[in-house]
């Protein structure tokens, strides 16, 4: 009778010394996380004391444009850097803050250590950790010179007295402790050094790309936890919640830049527009709100820089993209819109007529893994973005009220494999899917 | 000194008409100097801004004369100062239509300004005004209102800033004839319930408020009713009296003290 209470009573005690194992060993892990996660990396001097110097300032609205700040943290049709604009993340939806130098709901009581903090550490001034939707671990590349120009110039600007508006995350993400074990993760605070095998405008171009023109943000693959995927630098990807394409900026042809030219590059990145395609979308707002303001030799930096870049092994070969041969009478239906709707413009044979009108031979919108940009495009239509290089653009007209799904998509599967066009063809029930998603 | 007071303000605000007329960039001065952004000089538009505009005329018909199913109204031949406002408040949010603010996002003001002033010199034919089947009480409310307003509430008549003839002032003043009855009285509705708004002073806002939803059915039906004249052009008519100030209007504004 007592024998099996003894062994239960020794099973227990295993139980309970296992369990304590498991506790410790797991404590220690988070601490460790904990630790990396929230470490700071070495405080750098700040280059200047006089913030008021008008050709820091001056170089401080350069360099947030090129950032372009303004866009997260500028509410439609409000005051500049008072903020206001949602930040949609698969996590809930954050709100850019106010930057504007008001004491109380802007960044009026930082000092330019404070801002160098959040932009090399993700951290606020008391030390919160800061949701890497604020795209530090690109930032984080920015030097002390270049974020004391930018402190600068926000606190220059007239402060604002708008209330920031709280972030709206589910939970466990809207847990900040939590940010600690992904930043030990996925980041790292970094400094940026020239490397000496790349020439000044190499360097430049690498400066800007990984660091405040944050490209990474929308054209490198994110995983399941909204980090940027180090396994595919630049490689492309459907940007989560905009549902957007960011076409690869690596050298793979035909999906990235492999094809294209520096100065075709840099013409779009100046102009929103180039011979092998139009900045639309995101991108477009990218281009009026920040790359347009950039001097020709950031733009032509950035080109030589992204130039450099090889192909991607995440994009699986060069140009083998599968395809499947859409059914005969949606082809035959999809022509026939075309040389209806489309062809005076994009022309015979998806050349289209550079400056007016973008090619579809090629496009990386067109030819994308991911239907959307095409979809939306003929759907929605769209201005190329109205900048110096190109101040009067043409628009296309959006199709969604005169053409159906089926027609859309006959179109589009048309466009997708026509003139050496080699991708998939699209259904109708991706098409109602792009009818339906919210616009702006 | 009431009297006093009123000339002055008059005065001042001829003054202030015309010296924005002179300056307005609608009207391509040479000399436009404006802080404001886009009021850059332009000489001319491009001859092909038909084909530019592609992305209008989809809906908005050919030339903008609108749609033919009521929903989308014609742009054409209204004010370029209306047009270029309305443009504005799409892209800054100020008017709630999504795929309006996709489409004009990264325009930046100068070439919104083209654009308005290339619809407000197409004057396509009108179509036959459509007699929809009103209640003769409802079209004489409606007439009412749009001539002398509602005096005990305060609320001014359409008139009073559209014009006798209602079509408007240059540079920004619309007219209301010949647009579909859905889409004034949803229109006003927006108005009235904040989701068509201008930057201040937002005069509809004003005059809207208070005024009841069979009101706004009323004027809606009668001004729909109307068929539209011949040479149905909005005038140049600078000093003009509005009862109210509204924002992007030059045109000078009664003394509040007289009321």
């Amino acid at each position: 009778m007592s024998a099996p209470r003894m062994t239960r009573r020794g099973a227990k005690a295993w139980a309970v010394r296992i369990a304590a194992a498991v506790l410790v060993l797991v404590c220690a892990i988070a601490a460790g996380a904990w630790w990396l996660g929230t470490a700071d990396d070495a405080m750098i001097a700040a280059t200047t004391d006089d913030f008021s110097d008008a050709t820091l300032i001056q170089r401080g609205a350069y360099l947030a444009r090129a950032g372009n700040c303004m866009t997260c943290h500028t509410a439609r049709g409000g005051e500049p850097y008072a903020g206001g604009r949602a930040v949609p993340t698969p996590f809930g939806t954050l709100y850019g803050p106010n930057i504007t130098p008001d004491v109380e709901h802007g960044i009026g009581s930082w000092d330019a250590d404070d801002f160098w903090r959040a932009l090399h550490n993700g951290k606020s001034p008391d030390g919160e950790l800061l949701y890497p939707a604020f795209p530090y671990p690109s930032y984080t590349a920015v030097t002390r010179a270049d974020s004391d120009a930018i402190y600068a110039y926000l606190r220059s600007l007239p402060p604002i007295p708008r209330e920031s508006r709280d972030d709206t995350l589910r939970f466990p993400y809207n847990q900040r402790f939590a940010i600690a074990f992904w930043r030990a993760l996925y980041f790292r605070p970094e400094v940026h050094h020239d490397d000496p095998a790349g020439d000044q405008q190499w360097n430049r171009g690498a400066y800007l790309v990984k660091g405040l023109t944050h490209c990474a943000a929308c054209h490198t693959p994110r995983n399941s936890l909204g980090a940027t995927r180090s396994n595919a630098p630049l490689a492309g990807g459907l940007i989560p919640m905009l549902e957007w394409y960011a076409p690869p900026l690596t050298a793979n042809s035909p999906q990235g830049l492999g094809d294209w030219n520096a100065s075709e590059i840099a013409e779009l990145l100046h102009t929103g527009i180039s011979p092998r395609g139009t900045a639309s979308g995101p991108m477009g707002e990218v281009v009026f709100q920040s790359l347009q303001y950039l001097t020709e030799d950031d733009v032509q930096a950035i080109a030589a820089y992204l130039k450099t870049l090889p192909a991607s092994d995440a994009l699986g070969g060069s140009g083998a993209v599968a395809r499947t041969t859409g059914a005969a009478g949606m082809m035959a239906l999809g022509a026939k819109i075309y040389e209806a709707q489309c062809l005076d413009c994009h022309g015979a044979n998806g050349e289209g007529k550079h400056p007016a009108f973008p090619q579809l031979a090629g496009n990386l919108s067109v030819i994308a893994p991911a239907t959307a940009n095409a979809i939306r495009t003929v759907l929605n239509g769209g201005y190329a973005p109205g900048t110096a290089g190109n101040p009067q653009p043409y628009g296309m007209p959006p199709f969604r009220q005169s053409l159906s799904d089926s027609e859309v998509a006959a179109v589009v599967s048309y466009i997708r494999s026509s003139w050496g066009n080699q991708a998939n063809p699209v259904s109708p029930s991706d098409v109602r899917r792009y009818r339906t998603i919210s616009l702006n | 000194m009431l009297q006093a007071g009123f000339l002055h303000s008059l005065k001042a605000g001829r003054a202030a008409a015309l010296a924005l007329t002179l300056l307005a960039p609608w009207s391509y001065a040479p000399a436009a100097t404006g802080a404001d952004a886009g009021a850059e000089q332009r000489v001319s538009l491009p001859a092909d801004m038909d084909k530019r505009v592609a992305a209008c005329t989809a809906c908005h018909g050919a030339e903008g004369r609108a749609a033919d199913d009521g929903y989308y109204p014609r742009i054409a031949g209204k004010p370029a100062g209306y047009l270029y406002h309305q443009l504005l408040n799409f892209r800054d949010g100020r008017r709630q239509y999504a795929p309006m603010t996709a489409l004009l996002e990264t325009l930046p003001d100068a070439y919104l300004r083209d654009i308005a002033a290339h619809f407000a010199a197409q004057h396509p034919p009108y179509p036959n005004s459509a007699r929809a089947p009103v209640p003769a009480a409802m079209l004489a409310r409606g007439e009412q209102l749009v001539r002398e307003g509602d005096r005990a509430r305060g609320t001014p008549a359409c008139i009073a800033c559209h014009g006798s003839d209602l079509a408007g002032l240059t540079p920004s003043v619309p007219g209301l004839l010949g647009l579909p009855r859905d889409y004034i009285a949803a229109q006003l509705g927006a108005w009235q319930g904040g989701t068509r708004k201008t930057p201040a002073p937002d005069c509809m806002a004003q005059v809207l408020a208070g005024v009841a939803p069979g009101d706004i059915a009323a004027v809606s039906a009668w001004l729909a009713a109307q068929p539209v004249p011949a040479d149905y052009t909005p005038r140049e008519a600078p000093d003009h009296i509005l009862p109210l100030a509204c924002a992007g209007v030059p045109q000078p504004v009664a003394d509040q003290e007289k009321k």
